[in-house]
């Protein structure tokens, strides 16, 4: 059934942890990346995650399709996100507590109606065999690839082309750098944002059904381990650019497989530290890339942390 | 705008009013529910009580003790092992009458439980997996079961299965508990052949879903391929593990359902047992035993029925040794055994029976199995 790789397992774990895990904080980060740009900033997202995770479980159960889950995730998501859109475009409001209300607000809503769901078995997302050249099970397990995991890589490129060289971009830009500039040029700011937040919560929301879907695979209350606040994070470590969220979900994805993987090479000293491995990771490269005469590179000007 | 918006003083008294009737309403209500009733039992939960694992094991017994007469069972799932436990609690003896407590979470009994009881001293707080002793107040019992035994059962059944001769642990936190049932497993799996390892990967924390995924995968990628797990809710290990084609061993509650054909056998509580004969103990107006243990003869615990990858010769091991386990005093730690440092814990002639109180303070793992029990 399996072959002895040995040493072999570390890279391969972090490989493989690097394609399973990474996909909720691409999906997150991606959304929170699109809301930032526009100027607002959604902190809600962990519990858009945890709604979508229990919507998509509950779909693809009652009806027997995933892929209807993953829509019904991505439609709760962006209903989320309308909320946050619509309340903060209100004067005096502060997006940051109505992203905490939110964040409190979904999951509980979902521990509520996720309670008839945590028994049953819905079924699984499909996946692409990358790994089928190889005869050593170990490398075909690491390269099992799901769908989603694609589809957010063609986001992410997508999303990096339409900011920089589409109409659409450049006015998600403008609303998110100036409000002076946006409302001189005639765009509606508030509709921009509401909008962008919206889609936003719905790309959040994909990225839930993705851990109730695939891996780990089931709904239950606990799913989460604040994937979608660190996702959140990983915007202003990737310095609002789509492609380096790609990449920095990459990287805390597979720093997340060191523990496990070093374990079972034997190496069992310290492991609360390996498992702190994706925050030192960050912070190491924060400070590495950060300079001293331009604070927050990148960052859109009208941020409400920004401003 | 923010004039327009703010309450009037006419409005807010209206309303307090209102809620304030509401309030008398209900609680001039409530008492008079609860006197109705013989026996009062409330029932608290770390987690959701449906999780596949140890709150579905409490929450099972909960059900079984609703259906004896004159009882009414009031429960609370998701309540932290903080001071959250003390409001449920105090909300439970204030509201609903409760006479007979199960705070089932182990983090729940110091300081909290222990507290209460010594405000309430003619409520009777019974806790798992606790220990008791006799300076704590007498109206707290705390109760739990040899589950190691199982443990080695399932080492049995995963000892014959393994071809690999590498078996797997997920493990939540290197405690006293979890160590001897890691012990067990790997004892038992090398009671069906000495050269039989076990690696164990600690997660840190009783439930974490992705983390408990990574693990199980690491493990299978390093050739185990029976895997079981002392975490609070086993779903995931035994998805994850059985979806890469490893056998599982099922640990609190059956899950033979997520994995009937690579599901070997599981080591279950069975709490309906042990609550139905706690409740009509209270029933008949006698006391429990403030330190109360017991194993597979007592119904403590119960082994989930062997699945159909168990081989007969492996069928006629376990059943035999379940037979001895039966007549009491088995013990599964017998000298001379060395931990997995090389030190001597047991020596040649001396054996800790399950009911010997120095396996609750367990703080090695024995020879032959790969982890450490230092974080």
């Amino acid at each position: 059934m399996t072959t002895d790789i040995g040493l072999w397992g570390v890279p391969l774990a972090i490989i493989g942890g690097a394609i399973r895990v990474s996909t909720p904080f691409l999906f997150v980060s991606l959304g929170e990346c699109l809301t930032e740009r526009s100027g607002r900033i959604n902190l809600g997202l962990e519990g858009t995650l945890v709604f979508g995770a229990m919507s998509g479980y509950a779909t693809a159960y009652l009806t027997g399709s995933p892929w209807l889950g993953v829509l019904a995730a991505a439609i709760c998501g962006f209903g989320f996100g309308l909320v946050h859109g619509w309340i903060c475009a209100l004067p005096r409001v502060n997006d940051i507590a109505v992203g905490i209300a939110l964040m409190l607000f979904g999951m509980g809503l979902a521990f509520f109606f996720g309670k008839p769901f945590i028994q049953p078995v819905a079924p699984d997302l499909p996946t692409i065999n990358l790994g089928a050249w190889s005869d050593i099970p170990q490398i075909q397990a690491a390269l099992k690839i799901n769908v989603l995991f694609i589809i957010g890589i063609v986001l992410a490129v997508t999303m990096a082309w339409m900011f920089r060289n589409t109409q659409l971009g450049l006015t998600i830009r403008v609303v998110g750098d100036s409000d002076a500039a946006a409302r001189a040029m005639g765009l509606k700011t508030n509709r921009i944002r509401f909008l962008s937040t919206a889609c936003g919560g719905a790309l959040a929301g994909i990225g839930g059904a993705y851990l109730s879907l695939y891996y780990p695979g089931s709904w239950n209350e606990g799913l989460s381990s604040g994937q979608g606040l660190m996702a959140v994070a990983l915007v202003i470590f990737a310095r609002w650019n789509p492609l380096n969220c790609f990449w920095a979900a990459l990287l805390f994805g597979g720093a997340g497989a060191l523990g496990p993987a070093l374990q079972s090479i034997g190496i069992t000293q310290g492991y609360y530290l390996f498992y702190a491995a994706p925050y030192v990771l960050t912070l190491a490269l924060l400070i590495a890339t950060s300079s001293p005469s331009k604070a927050l590179t990148g960052a859109p000007g009208a941020l409400s942390i920004t401003r | 705008m923010t004039t327009k918006k703010r309450l009037s003083r006419r409005s807010f008294l209206k309303n307090s009013a209102g809620v304030a009737g509401m309030v008398a309403f209900s609680s001039s209500l409530l008492p008079r529910l609860a006197q109705a009733k013989d026996l009062t039992v409330g029932f608290i939960y770390v987690g959701a009580k449906d999780d596949y694992g140890y709150n579905q094991s409490h929450a099972e017994g909960a059900a079984a003790i609703k259906k004896l007469g004159g009882i009414t069972v009031v429960e609370e799932e998701n309540v932290p092992e903080s001071v959250e436990v003390l409001k449920t609690m105090e909300s439970m003896i204030n509201f609903d009458s409760v006479d007979l407590l199960f705070p089932t979470s182990f983090g729940y009994f110091d300081p909290f439980v222990l507290q209460l009881a010594s405000k309430y001293k003619d409520l009777r707080f019974e806790h798992c997996g606790g220990l008791w002793s006799p300076e704590h107040p007498k109206n707290v019992g705390s109760y739990f079961g040899y589950i190691g035994m199982g443990q080695y059962l399932n080492g049995i059944a995963a000892g014959h299965a393994s071809k690999s001769k590498k078996i797997g642990f997920v493990a939540a936190k290197p405690i006293p508990q979890v160590l001897l049932n890691i012990n067990s497993f790997l004892l038992g799996a090398r009671s069906v052949d000495p050269s039989i390892t076990c690696q164990v990967i600690f997660t840190g924390e009783w439930s974490l879903a992705v983390k408990e995924a990574e693990a199980t995968n690491a493990l299978i990628d390093q050739g185990a391929d029976v895997i079981t797990c002392h975490v609070d809710g086993p779903k995931v290990v035994i998805e994850t593990a059985a979806g890469r084609g490893a056998y599982v061993c099922g640990y609190h509650a059956n899950q033979s359902t997520l994995a009937p054909e690579k599901y070997l056998t599981g080591a279950e509580w069975n709490w309906a047992n042990v609550y139905t004969n706690m409740v009509q103990t209270v029933q008949a107006g006698n006391t429990i035993p403030n330190f109360h243990r017991g194993g597979l003869a007592e119904g403590f615990i119960k082994m989930s029925p062997l699945g159909p990858a168990v081989s007969d010769t492996a069928r006629k091991q376990f059943e035999e040794t379940q037979a001895k386990i039966l007549k009491g005093n088995y013990a599964v730690i017998q000298g001379p055994m060395k931990d997995n440092k090389g030190n001597l814990i047991a020596k040649a002639g001396e054996s800790f029976v399950e009911t010997d109180v120095a396996l609750e303070s367990m703080d090695y793992l024995v020879e032959g199995v790969i982890g450490s029990t230092s974080s």
